[in-house]
């Protein structure tokens, strides 16, 4: 997304659109029955509606790489509206992130970034990016949207530079790089488990247990997370990827009726049926 | 409160679910005012081709215009590239049309539904990739109104009664539904939802997309 915002005659110059911001306050005012849109509520009710990541994501770091982890729970204010979505989002080959927030946000963030650090690293005409330098357009887009853009990340990567890499980013911009870190409404408990667990010097072994146990105590420990275990490995200096989707299954489902509800055929009442075959169209090539 | 929510003002919903080779779409057919009915022919699911659908639950004026942006998009795609779209290939142009309004934005959540040729990069001969012996699998997702997607290898729904359509589809939906099966499950989960809710009913309507071809049926639902 550019700096420049594309104009209502619907230019395609990049940028976030604001054509509607008048209209939909005005559609907000009407509905709350107040004709006056400068008095309306200035968290408008639809943003609730918003698919957001309850989330916990954590990160460690160990001697050859970083382990990143996070559950798989999305909600629509208190409905879990997906109970197996992906929160490490591919950057680089040898960096993932870990969002948390607005859904639209850390997908659309993740994905704009991981672009632009192709680009970079075709321009540069390395094998791989610095970390640092995802750490700097990440915190550059959300500092420009002063945190309405609402991505809460974990970012980790490995590089022939700083070697292993672990960060933080806030909606505001802001950055920490740390040895271990924890992000998202179970970032709590997550990281109640790394002060209690975390050493120096820990093996991948140990590191992965010790992400897969932060992530477990914000499964069980804070609504806004559940379901099931990620885990990333990031080593061999960026070159290996380890993506353990559904590493763990803490919250299998036991009471699904072995052989589901059967509906024989004719059960709904039926008005009006059509069937519309496809044609296949094929070019024939004449001899003549 | 939901009357102030302009998702849940024209009331409807919109349902898909995965099947064996084939998937489906349904919908119901009310469009209204807050409690006020005024027709009960609205139709928000606008096949793309012959192996795509998109459903679009929300504020009626975002919908249609939504409806025609996607076809418009679709539309320029097939003639610059003179094949039709790949269903997660819709899903990445709905999801960014949504998201380029992140901050003021259509009222709109979608779903879309669709057969996915088996090879991810073998394509059909002809613009329509018109071989019905290849093996094709259901791709489902939706996204929310500022476009998160979603895709998931078993149902997705958006609109009024979404938590109770919630309910229905866990129970019901198995995995390896046929398309007579399959139309069976979608339906009676949709016509139990739209029992709890009344924002949305007065008549249903279930496409199943199969590679052979795609079948319609209106359904009989209460229309109170």
């Amino acid at each position: 997304m550019s700096s420049s915002s594309s104009s209502s005659k619907g230019g395609n110059g990049g940028g976030f659109n604001f054509d509607h911001h008048l209209r939909n306050q005005w559609i907000t005012a009407c509905l709350q029955g107040n004709a006056d849109a400068s008095t309306t509520d200035p968290v408008p009710n639809y943003a609730r509606h918003a698919r957001k990541t309850g989330t916990t994501i954590a990160g460690v770091q160990y001697v050859g790489g970083v382990v990143l982890g996070a559950d798989t729970r999305a909600t629509e204010d208190t409905v879990v509206a997906d109970k197996n979505c992906e929160k490490i989002h591919y950057l680089a080959s040898n960096m993932y992130c870990c969002g948390a927030g607005t859904a639209a946000d850390t997908e659309a963030t993740t994905r704009l970034i991981a672009s632009q650090l192709e680009l970079h690293r075709q321009a540069v005409g390395r094998a791989r990016v610095p970390v640092v330098a995802a750490v700097n357009m990440l915190k550059r887009h959300l500092f420009r949207y002063q945190g309405y853009v609402s991505a809460a990340l974990v970012l980790g990567g490995v590089d022939e530079w700083h070697g292993p890499s672990l960060y933080t980013i806030y909606p505001h911009g802001s950055v920490d790089q740390l040895p271990y870190v924890s992000m998202g409404s179970g970032s709590l408990a997550a990281m109640a488990v790394f002060e209690a667990g975390w050493r120096e010097q820990l093996s991948e072994a140990d590191a992965r247990q010790l992400v897969y146990e932060a992530i477990t105590a914000g499964i069980e420990n804070d609504l806004g997370s559940g379901s099931n275990v990620d885990l990333c490995v990031i080593k061999d200096g960026g070159r290996t990827v380890e993506y353990l989707r559904g590493y763990a299954q803490e919250q299998v489902r036991t009471y699904r009726k072995p052989d589901g509800y059967a509906f024989p055929k004719g059960t709904t009442a039926v008005l009006a049926e059509d069937f519309r075959k496809y044609v296949q169209v094929r070019k024939v090539v004449s001899d003549l | 409160m939901s009357g102030s929510n302009p998702l849940h003002y024209n009331g409807g919903v919109v349902l898909s679910m995965a099947g064996d080779n084939c998937v489906s779409i349904a919908s119901d057919h009310r469009f209204g005012m807050s409690q006020l009915t005024l027709a009960c022919d609205a139709q928000r699911i606008e096949p793309l081709h012959d192996r795509l659908c998109v459903g679009l639950a929300g504020l009626a004026t975002d919908c249609t215009t939504l409806a025609e942006r996607f076809r418009y998009k679709h539309n320029m795609y097939r003639l610059r590239e003179k094949r039709v779209m790949r269903p997660r290939t819709f899903a990445a142009v709905a999801s960014s049309t949504l998201y380029e309004k992140r901050f003021a934005p259509y009222f709109t959540e979608v779903v879309i539904a669709g057969l996915e040729l088996e090879e991810d990069g073998k394509r059909g001969t002809s613009g329509a990739d018109a071989m019905t012996d290849a093996v094709y699998r259901p791709y489902v997702c939706s996204m929310d109104l500022l476009g998160a997607l979603m895709v998931t290898d078993n149902f997705a729904l958006a609109g009024t009664c979404a938590e109770s359509l919630y309910g229905t589809c866990e129970t019901f939906w198995q995995p390896g539904l046929d398309p007579d099966a399959l139309f069976e499950v979608t339906a009676q989960s949709l016509l139990a939802a739209l029992d709890r809710d009344c924002m949305s009913g007065w008549g249903a309507v279930v496409h199943v997309l199969t590679p052979e071809g795609i079948t319609t049926r209106e359904l009989e639902a209460r229309m109170d």
